[in-house]
């Protein structure tokens, strides 16, 4: 635990880069933003070593929240500025940390300060979100998120962004604001906003289903699942690649469903798993084939994902523990994936001024790097095993097929789906004949580029030779989770 | 020291991969060549240990862990190695043959630009194939499943601007993961049902599996849980084996390099299907359903692959279509509980099937990269060491005395003559025929290649380096021949008698010999080689065999028109096997096109009509409408509010008196 331990680290991590964001956004015009751009690169370390020493400080072997903070906020309605962070959050909060460091450093000497500022401003945020234990603070965060991720879109995205954010912003917050009604009721029924005591709070089944239906809405669009789903796809392709990744790297929404909806009302949760499974199951599908008719690289790379985050809803509500750990591996996995391709999407665009698939083809003869980098993140998104991919889908699927055999088969068809729509996409990119005049001249990663993807690769090949380093942190806070959803609250 | 043999060709990947490009070409081959040779020597090591110590101090097997990968509480999910009989002898052929094709690779890639590349893939595929083979649970042998599967991606689009290869790569790596989708469905099944991955435990507990059942969906068909598992299993095992009807990649892998034809693709890889139901034997053991299944399917796959070996002209495919074929008869092995005879196939069929293909290679560039046989002929003079290995690797492939091929495939017909599951007579005959067909296929390949007059070089070929006569390939290339020729012409007749007829596997493969006595008949009937020897006189498989060589000649030298003549009056039947049954046919226009119509579809009638039209339009226009009607309420007239206040009054009055 924290004992003894006075520095408010959770604080620290959360309001360093906020305010290290403000700052940047107030230093944008000066001295051609040079000092915006350095305050950023080094807000990012910092952050970076602030949640390397919480991972590193964490006790893997204790369920209880540690580095908790617990201040009373407003006092007329008991909220508290309440922090802390167990097995479920820490691995979040360590790839938000990475992805933040790698999304902030990897942006080019001419990138907008304002741009940055919102990068760190979000990045602030999702600690927050991660490690909030009050309902209210939770909500603050959660939505706050989407201010800054609402301008770094709209002022740096590609041509379609007004379209594309203003769906995802009134998507998102027409999502959470039954949330914020379940929240309310909850007060009105505990007279708390701790999330930690609604856990216990004994609900009737009617209005466990009610709370489910709120919370899902929220989080389900969030996450995004079938058929919420409409704002993901053109947010990840009009967002600047970095705010992409942001959005779809940090997880927040499947982790609603960790925090909250499961064991506030894990009744209905059971009663509606089937329904869960079935949604979860469909999304596998249909956003895998999806996938398979896109022509857009990063449109191919957001339906994949998304398609990926079905897997990791069928984990949740299996009510398994194999496929429990497995989704929450799977989260972190999926994450790195999809930041990994985005960045490689990325560096093709900045050279080919596109990513549309018909363009590419034999990048291998004038990119080996690039082509050899991203034949290995493909094959992670494949989930091969060795690779980070691999953990996390194979324990959902074993859970799968434990669950009921018929759940097995179709969520099985990942296999195949992924690797055809995955390999197209090598093939297609990666090798055949140079199609386009200008790949033959291209020039291959530069020193900064290979170093970003090698770390990111180096990351997900250990994870995946050996994710028992990763699982030994989540382990007891989801076998509690477990238990606690097994335990009626009728 | 376990660890260390694939530890080292893993190392050697590393290192080639990361600074092969930029040292020197010989770096490349020495550190490969050295590290899967140091690997080799320490698998012989093993062997000689399993075979010559373990009797004596009375071990079956050794299982070691190296790690844990995940603990999942309930169990660990491993990685480690189970040495016993069987991984031992797997080791040593992966790994020999692995070192043969290095040495071969020298010879052959010699000019090729990706020449580090290569190396790096085959030693990266030398490791995962000895992970598969020496692992000790289904986790690392997924592992290895996957890993050889990488990299038999990777080497098939070896040459990745032509885009048939890339196209075939990416076949091959499709196919097998619809394999791989029953096969995760097997170990699902095992793992739900045991709670475990590890061999020993799955084994030591197989009965428990009996009697349980299990339905798709709630209240659905209820079936045998054993069979549901074997079943999937062994799709997983058709994918890697390449049996019908997932074989299709297979001769389409043929636009890989050639030596790794010859390793991957007949040796090695596609035999970790065979493998991994032999190492499982304990579990197939139970479900009588699915050893029907696997028998049909390999008699099927047997006699059609055979049937496609006559009619192909590119000297990699017949070699392609005999491997498939060969895998036929070791499926049939194994549906009729004969896993030793199924290893002892593998096994003499690892060493002359790679034979063959690495002949085939020499041959290949020596014309200058020509694969038509029509374009060859008349080489056996040219090529005399190339010629007689080839000609060993042929009568071993046929099951001519004393080849090696005669002692292990000789006891599969006999094994399917005596096997109780269903379909066996079916897999009786197919193979019996498949043997004639075998012989006929073979020999119109080394006819047309070796004998008959030179077809090379003619007017076709205008430019100057075909006029040169071919001419015999260097010792890098025909030792490695050489030494597999006389791994064909000895493993047989040295090996029949401890695998077949001796403990050699030990508990390594577990049959229910009562239940399924094939093995047993063959143990009663032996009475020695010389005897067996013999009495392959009398049975038809050998006659077969002669008469398929006798009527290969007679189509290729004696009569060269009369093949064109039947094919003109059998003009369906050839269409028909030209065209590979139209299976490629039917994958491409039905479920190629038919996925991606679907996928079309979803995507106009799923994300553009539903998802973005009438969700987020919809709601969009269904709040503009709102908005409008509501607008209609707010005219800005003070009688209009006030005529509403008052009927609103009036309502909640009544509905108050009421009420009271």
């Amino acid at each position: 635990m924290s004992g003894g331990m006075n520095v408010p680290v959770l604080s620290l991590l959360i309001w360093l880069p906020i305010v290290a964001g403000v700052a940047v956004l107030a230093l944008r015009h000066v001295d051609g933003g040079r000092p915006s751009r350095w305050l950023a690169n080094l807000a990012a370390w910092l952050t970076f070593f602030v949640a390397a020493f919480v991972i590193c400080r964490f006790q893997t072997d204790s369920a209880m929240m540690q580095f908790s903070e617990r201040v009373m906020w407003i006092p007329y309605f008991g909220v508290e500025y309440a922090l802390g962070i167990d097995g479920l959050s820490v691995l979040f909060i360590g790839m938000n940390a990475l992805i933040t460091l790698l999304v902030v450093i990897s942006q080019k000497p001419g990138s907008s300060g304002g741009y940055l500022a919102a990068l760190l401003m979000t990045s602030g945020l999702t600690y927050g979100a991660f490690s909030a234990r009050d309902a209210v603070l939770f909500y603050i965060f959660f939505e706050a998120m989407l201010v800054p991720m609402y301008l770094a879109i709209g002022f740096f995205g590609g041509p379609q962004r007004r379209y594309a954010t203003t769906k995802f912003f009134l998507y998102t917050l027409f999502g959470s604001l039954f949330m914020l009604l379940a929240l309310f009721y909850l007060y009105g029924v505990s007279q708390t906003f701790s999330l930690t005591a609604w856990q216990h709070l004994p609900l009737s089944l009617y209005t466990q289903l009610v709370l489910f239906g709120a919370f899902f809405m929220a989080f389900a669009v969030k996450t995004p699942m079938w058929p919420l789903h409409a704002w993901a796809p053109d947010a990840y392709v009009e967002a600047p690649t970095g705010a992409a990744i942001m959005l779809a790297s940090t997880k927040i929404g499947a982790y609603g469903f960790l925090r909250l909806l499961l064991p506030i009302v894990p009744d209905a949760a059971q009663v509606l798993a089937p329904w869960m499974v079935g949604l979860s199951v469909l999304a596998v599908i249909y956003f895998g084939v999806v996938a398979l008719a896109q022509t857009d690289l990063k449109r191919l790379i957001a339906y994949s994902s998304v398609a990926h985050m079905g897997l990791v809803t069928l984990g949740f509500f299996l009510f398994d523990a194999v496929a429990l750990k497995g989704a929450v591996l799977l989260m972190v996995s999926n994450g790195l994936a999809v930041a990994a391709l985005f960045f490689c999407a990325d560096m093709l665009k900045t050279r080919l001024g596109d990513h549309r698939l018909t363009d590419c083809g034999g990048i291998v003869k004038a990119m080996p790097w690039l082509a050899t980098l991203l034949v290995f993140f493909a094959m992670a998104n494949i989930a091969l095993p060795g690779t980070s991919g691999f953990v996390g889908e194979f324990l959902v699927l074993l859970g799968a097929v434990g669950y009921q055999l018929g759940v097995g088969v179709l969520a099985a068809t990942v296999l195949v789906i992924g690797a055809a729509y995955t390999l197209w996409m090598v093939r297609r990119v990666v090798f055949g004949p140079v199609t386009h005049p200008s790949v033959a001249t291209l020039s291959d990663l530069g020193m900064q580029e290979r170093l970003l993807l090698s770390v990111l690769a180096a990351v997900m090949l250990g994870f995946g030779l050996w994710p028992q380093a990763l699982l030994a942190m989540a382990d007891v806070s989801v076998t509690q989770l477990l238990a606690h959803m097994a335990l009626s609250k009728l | 020291m376990l660890a260390l043999i694939p530890l080292l060709p893993l190392f050697a990947a590393l290192f080639v991969g990361f600074f092969g490009r930029r040292a020197p070409r010989d770096l490349s081959h020495w550190v490969c060549c050295t590290a899967v040779g140091l690997s080799f020597v320490l698998s012989a090591i093993v062997l000689c240990e399993v075979v010559f110590v373990w009797p004596e101090i009375g071990t079956q097997a050794e299982s070691v862990t190296l790690y844990t990968w995940l603990d999942l509480g309930s169990t660990q999910l491993t990685v480690g190695f189970l040495i016993d009989p069987l991984s031992a002898l797997m080791m040593t052929v992966v790994t020999l043959v692995s070192f043969l094709v290095h040495v071969y690779t020298i010879g052959y890639m010699k000019d090729d630009p990706g020449y580090a590349r290569f190396f790096a893939y085959i030693a990266f595929f030398t490791f995962s194939m000895l992970m598969l083979v020496m692992s000790n649970n289904f986790l690392q042998m997924f592992f290895g499943w996957e890993g050889v599967g990488l990299a038999s991606y990777l080497l098939i689009g070896f040459w990745y601007t032509r885009p048939s290869a890339t196209k075939a790569g990416m076949k091959a790596f499709l196919m097998n993961r619809v394999g791989d989708f029953g096969f995760i469905i097997g170990i699902g099944l095992l793992f739900a049902t045991l709670g475990t991955l590890n061999f020993e435990e799955i084994f030591a507990r197989a009965d428990e599996l009996q009697g349980l059942s299990v339905s798709l969906w709630p209240g659905g068909l209820e079936w045998s849980l054993l069979t549901v598992a074997c079943i999937g299993l062994f799709v997983g095992a058709m994918g890697k084996s390449a049996q019908v009807p997932l074989h299709t990649w297979l001769p389409d892998s043929m636009e890989g390099p050639t030596p790794i034809s010859a390793l991957i693709h007949a040796a090695t890889m596609v035999t970790a299907g065979i493998f991994m139901v032999a190492r499982m034997s304990p579990v197939f053991e139970g479900s009588d359903t699915a050893l029907s299944f696997i028998i049909i399917i390999g008699a099927t796959t047997a006699i059609s692959m055979a049937l496609l070996g006559l009619v192909q002209n590119d000297i990699k495919r017949v070699v392609a279509y005999s491997t498939l074929s060969q895998l036929g008869y070791m499926t049939v092995a194994l549906g009729a509980s004969a896993y030793s005879m199924a290893i002892f196939h593998l096994m003499t069929h690892a060493f002359f099937k790679a034979l063959l293909f690495l002949a085939a290679g020499s041959v290949i560039i020596a014309l200058h990269h020509e694969q038509d046989m029509r374009k060859m002929g008349g080489l056996r003079r040219l090529m005399p060491v190339t010629y007689g290995t080839a000609l060993i690797g042929a009568w071993a492939l046929v099951g001519l005395p004393p080849f090696a091929g005669f002692f292990s495939k000789e006891p599969i017909i006999e094994a399917a003559r005596f096997a109780t599951v269903t379909g066996h007579h079916y897999a009786y005959w197919a193979l019996t025929l498949g043997v004639f067909l075998t012989a006929c296929y073979t020999f119109r390949m080394i006819f047309m290649v070796f004998h008959g007059a030179p077809r090379y070089g003619g007017s076709s070929h205008a430019h100057g380096a075909s006029h040169e006569t071919p001419k015999e390939s260097p010792r890098v290339v025909t030792v490695p021949l050489v030494v597999l020729a006389v791994c064909s012409v000895l493993a047989g007749i040295l090996f029949i008698k401890p695998m077949l007829i001796g403990d050699y596997f030990g508990t390594a493969i577990r049959g229910d010999y009562v239940a399924h006595p094939a093995v047993a008949v063959f143990h009663a009937e032996w009475r020695g080689i010389l005897h067996y020897f013999l009495h392959a006189f009398l049975t038809p498989p050998l006659w077969l065999a002669l008469a398929g060589i006798a009527a290969a000649w007679y189509f290729t030298l004696s009569a060269p028109t009369a093949a064109e003549r039947l094919a003109r009056q059998l003009g369906a039947v050839y269409g028909v096997l030209k065209n590979h049954f139209y299976v490629d046919a039917f994958y491409e226009r039905v479920i190629v096109r038919g996925t991606h119509s679907v996928a079309s579809w979803f995507v106009r009638g799923g994300e553009q009509f539903w998802s973005e039209g009438v969700l987020v339009q919809g709601t969009a226009r269904l709040v503009q409408w709102g908005a409008q009607c509501l607008r209609y309420l707010q005219t800005g007239y003070l009688y209009h509010y006030a005529f509403a206040m008052v009927l609103g009054l009036l309502v909640l009055m009544t509905w108050w008196g009421m009420g009271r």
